[in-house]
């Protein structure tokens, strides 16, 4: 068994997605207790030149038409030898539709142990992970002998996984990829027709707490007179109450505003990692503890509705 | 088609969670279970699906508390079947339940299993891929969406930034379920008593818990209170005053 | 959309209308006259495709499928006016609306917002989805301690059944103790249930939640059981009615009383602590369920009118005529609902009222009202200066507790 760690890089049509950065920067932390390597492993076709920045000492490169796109059979099974090889100490994949559709069956597949929604590991190399909605972080020895971990951001900035120079990069050979059971037909563009929330330098972000789609109108005006665009949490957008290109988090666009205003959102983990790494976050919630005011900068418990519409005025007023 | 759906329950974030004495478990005095959203966005899909065609839907869980109730309320809303698995779970983890469901869905032989794609606890993976591996099968999760042609199934999977993979899966296969097409619906409580009547629960005994390849925790805690929020005192008037002051100072006004 | 007259199956309305016969005084609704008054006084009559006289006259076409395809009846508030005013004394409310709502259950034509209400009753007990451990946390600090009987399992004369929003509303917790410190200062020997206590399940019930009420009313039943008192006393009066009217029925029958009834009983020992002047001019807003449908008028007003400085004014819907705060019957869970339908909220024209009647406090019995009618008052012109105020708090101030 080598001490290296894995890091199973996650990209969909050309693009490395942040979390693998956020998963390298960790991995960075856990080899130095182990003493041992960070080895970005990346499938793809005609995919080298993803590995360009990546944080990484070294880079397995596996090519294979199969693994152009991800699906999950191909990815298994792809990973299933490269770690039975290898046997590094570790494999962290992204606590994500990508990570969590293969590290669980890989651990049944082949007999290690896996770790979920890990967020961080300490200096003498335990995991810690948060689980119950944010409100409770479990923490334990990394298990043996391959410990395949899905990580959450919001450990780790995922600039600290990016680097100017480019890892020395293998190339490994691919296994047979034949009679595979999943197999992508097609991906559905998101609805672009509206703004971008990603581009925006500030948001105002509605949340459960809006209560009714009407509500959503005081933020409508708080946001007109900031000059900035309305964003929602999912039970908002699954209300019907907003469009889904407006959503923010897991399931959503991933946002880093200069400043996150979030109206009645209590911050549960899959909104988090939406907005996690936004510069300041401000919470506006009438629940003293809820877990947004663990995340944000500045909170307050003072009713929104009571709130908003005087702070509309006072921000018409400063123009 | 038969469509199989296992589901976990997980504790209930409306009370208040503490740590145990030991200090590696939640306290269980005053826990309480609730179904795992997911799950239920699963067991409403599998009806959503049986109401379009045809099929039957088998519902099973683990003996808990709320367990008869949920699998009334299951079989209001359309489920065929009822299972609950008996035995000592105090220990298990999402291997040790994978496992018990794999061994009865190797009996039930379904089409297609559908769960909920994960579950806020989950420590040690989920029970969806779990569940696939140990029964042979290819999992997709994160689905919102889903038509069944012949022997496959092609499911909406999404990623994140809004962007959505149809993916072609061959049946029998399991599903991890992201958000059933509508929310789940209402069944009012006549209508599940009306049931308690009818629907007989099939109770399965279960022992010899297998939870190897789970993980093990040394200590939980809750979030570190030191890095919260600075809090903004006073009434609506005075707080709005200094959020104005914060937007001038970051720059965004 | 036209009504369609060719039914397309006439078996809901046949096997609808024989479900009603069933209910107290159901069969009086071949009396009716097609009059129009229950329409004409439903305060969203004028918005629904069915308002009650025309859901009877599709009943006898044989078309109520086509009701129950229409939601219109998901604006009606349970407020029994168009029930009062009938000429035939047709249970409109009781039976035609609440039927009707059971059957859009049955359906699966449900807004949200209700079924995430019913769901958080079915689950915690309370519609508002909060833990039933804090259903007591607004007794904290209060001197002396609130006698929680799971606790002290000492007898008392009182049993105060708290309720919902009067226990958790962060609007009418200080109601609550305005309440506990008028009981105290008047010695009665009280105790509540704390997180014994259910949703008395009322407000569900006309919601078409029948099923849910009975679960919630074994439940209370059970809990009554276990402890001495020898009346009950409630906040809320959807509870009062619940405990007075239907729990009977279900075997569940004890002496109850509102707060209101209560403190007018001791007026005389209350008069003498009412030391603190209140100078304002205050409207008494009748909540429906005291009065409509409890004939509750005079003792509120009494208690009003018995502190010094009050002077009592009448706004134009009053006493029998009251308009309805818009919460009932479900609608505090359809807030969204019935606003997308009519843009306005009856909340809004009961403050109208207040204003054109030169009240300066709006005084309430029912822990619905504050926060509907404090939310009305941030829109409506020239009400920014009402305020709205429970009796037992302004009781309370008088009293300088």
């Amino acid at each position: 068994m080598s001490q290296d760690i894995f890091v199973v890089i996650e990209h969909l049509r050309g693009q490395v997605s942040d979390t693998s950065y956020v998963m390298l920067a960790g991995a960075r932390q856990l080899s130095q207790s182990t003493s041992g390597n960070v080895t970005a492993v990346l499938l793809g076709h005609n995919a080298q030149g993803l590995a360009s920045n990546l944080a990484a000492d070294k880079v397995l490169y596996m090519d294979h038409a199969a693994l152009a796109e991800f699906t999950s059979d191909a990815y298994q099974i792809a990973l299933a030898g490269l770690i039975q090889e290898h046997s590094p100490r570790a494999v962290i994949f992204g606590h994500s539709s990508i990570g969590m559709d293969i590290a669980s069956g890989l651990s049944a597949k082949l007999g290690t142990p896996v770790v979920s929604s890990c967020r961080a590991f300490t200096t003498d190399g335990k995991y810690v992970s948060q689980i119950c909605g944010g409100k409770i972080m479990a923490e334990g020895e990394l298990p043996g002998p391959a410990a395949l971990v899905t990580m959450v951001p919001g450990g780790y900035k995922s600039e600290l996984g990016q680097s100017a120079q480019a890892p020395a990069l293998t190339t490994v050979s691919a296994p047979t990829l034949e009679g595979l059971r999943v197999t992508l037909k097609q991906y559905i563009e998101p609805d672009t027709s509206d703004v971008d929330i990603a581009k925006e330098s500030m948001l105002v972000s509605v949340g459960r707490g809006i209560q009714n789609k009407d509500n959503i109108e005081l933020a409508n005006e708080l946001a007109a007179a900031l000059g900035c665009a309305v964003s929602a949490s999912r039970p908002v957008v699954d209300q019907g109450w907003m469009p889904t290109t407006r959503l923010v988090g897991k399931s959503g666009k991933r946002v880093k505003p200069k400043i996150y205003l979030a109206l009645g959102i209590s911050g549960a983990p899959e909104h988090v990692e939406g907005m996690g790494e936004s510069e300041a976050i401000i919470a506006i919630n009438t629940d003293p503890n809820a877990p947004i005011f663990n995340i944000a900068k500045y909170g307050t418990t003072v009713d929104m509705f009571d709130l908003i519409p005087v702070l509309t005025e006072k921000v018409k007023q400063a123009k | 088609m038969k469509i199989a759906v296992p589901v976990k329950f997980v504790p209930d974030l409306v009370e208040e969670l503490t740590i145990d004495p030991g200090g590696a478990a939640l306290d269980t005095t005053w826990l309480r279970l609730i179904i795992n959203e997911f799950d239920d966005h699963a067991v409403e899909q599998a009806i959503l699906l049986k109401e379009r065609g045809s099929g039957q839907v088998a519902v099973t869980t683990i003996e808990s508390e709320g367990a008869d109730d949920f699998l009334f309320a299951a079989a209001a809303k359309g489920a065929d079947q009822l299972i609950k698995l008996t035995g000592d779970f105090s220990s298990a983890n999402n291997h040790a339940l994978a496992r018990v469901y794999a061994d009865l869905l190797k009996e039930l032989q379904p089409d297609l299993i559908l769960t909920g794609v994960q579950a806020h606890n989950d420590l040690d993976g989920s029970v969806g891929p779990l569940l696939a591996e140990l029964l042979g099968l290819p999992y997709v999760g994160y689905v919102a969406g889903l038509t069944v042609t012949g022997d496959k199934v092609v499911a909406r999977k999404e990623y994140s930034g809004g962007l959505v993979a149809e993916v072609e899966v061959k049946l029998p296969a399991v599903l991890g379920i992201q958000a059933s097409e509508q929310p789940p619906r209402y069944v009012a409580y006549s209508k599940i008593r009306q049931v308690m009547g009818t629907a007989k629960i099939e109770e399965r005994p279960v022992s010899g818990l297998d939870p190897s390849g789970g993980t093990a925790v040394s200590r939980m805690f809750q979030p570190e209170v030191a890095e919260r929020a600075t809090m903004l005192e006073g009434g609506a008037d005075e707080v709005a005053d200094k959020l104005v002051g914060i937007f001038k100072e970051l720059g965004t006004l | 959309m036209e009504i369609t007259l060719s039914p397309v199956s006439s078996s809901l309305s046949k096997t609808f209308f024989a479900s009603l016969y069933e209910l107290t005084n159901g069969e009086r609704i071949r009396t009716c006259l097609q009059c129009g008054t229950c329409s004409g006084i439903c305060p969203f009559g004028y918005i629904m495709k069915f308002p009650p006289g025309k859901m009877i006259g599709a009943l006898r076409a044989e078309i109520f499928d086509q009701v129950i395809k229409a939601d219109s009846v998901w604006m009606c508030v349970s407020c029994n006016a168009c029930s009062a005013f009938c000429p035939s004394n047709i249970p409109i409310t009781a039976a035609l609306m609440t039927r009707a709502k059971e059957e859009m259950l049955l359906a699966g034509n449900i807004p949200t917002e209700l079924q995430a209400a019913l769901e958080n009753t079915q689950r915690y007990g309370n519609p508002m989805g909060e833990s039933p451990r804090k259903r007591a946390d607004w007794t904290l600090g209060l001197q002396p301690e609130v006698n929680i009987l799971g606790k002290t399992r000492q007898p008392v004369d009182v049993l105060w059944f708290v309720g919902d929003y009067a226990s958790f509303h962060s609007r009418m917790q200080s109601a609550t103790r305005a309440l506990a410190k008028v009981l105290n200062a008047l010695g009665i020997k009280f105790g509540i249930l704390g997180p014994e206590e259910n949703s008395d399940g009322d407000s569900q019930r006309l919601a078409g939640e029948r099923g849910l009420f009975e679960m919630m009313a074994q439940k209370n039943g059970q809990i009554f059981k276990r402890y001495k008192f020898n009346e009950i006393i409630t906040t809320d009066p959807h509870a009062f009615n619940a405990l007075k009217n239907e729990y009977p029925a279900l075997g569940i029958s004890h002496p109850v009383k509102h707060y209101t009834q209560f403190l007018y009983e001791r007026l005389e020992q209350i008069k003498p602590l009412l030391k603190n002047e209140i100078k304002a001019r205050v409207a008494y807003h009748d909540p429906c369920y005291l009065g409509r449908v409890n004939g509750i008028f005079d003792e509120p007003r009494a208690l009003l009118k018995a502190i010094p400085g009050i002077e009592l004014v009448e706004m134009s819907h009053q006493r029998l005529n009251s308009l309805c705060c818009g919460g009932g019957g479900g609608g505090m869970w359809l807030d969204g609902f019935q606003w997308e339908k009519a843009h306005t909220r009856l909340s809004e024209w009961r403050v109208r009222e207040a204003v054109v009647a030169s009240a300066e406090i709006l005084a309430v019995g029912c822990p619905y009202e504050p926060p509907r009618f404090e939310d009305a008052i941030k829109t409506i012109q020239n009400a920014s200066q009402l305020k709205v105020r429970e009796i037992a708090e302004l009781l309370a101030e008088a009293m300088g507790l």
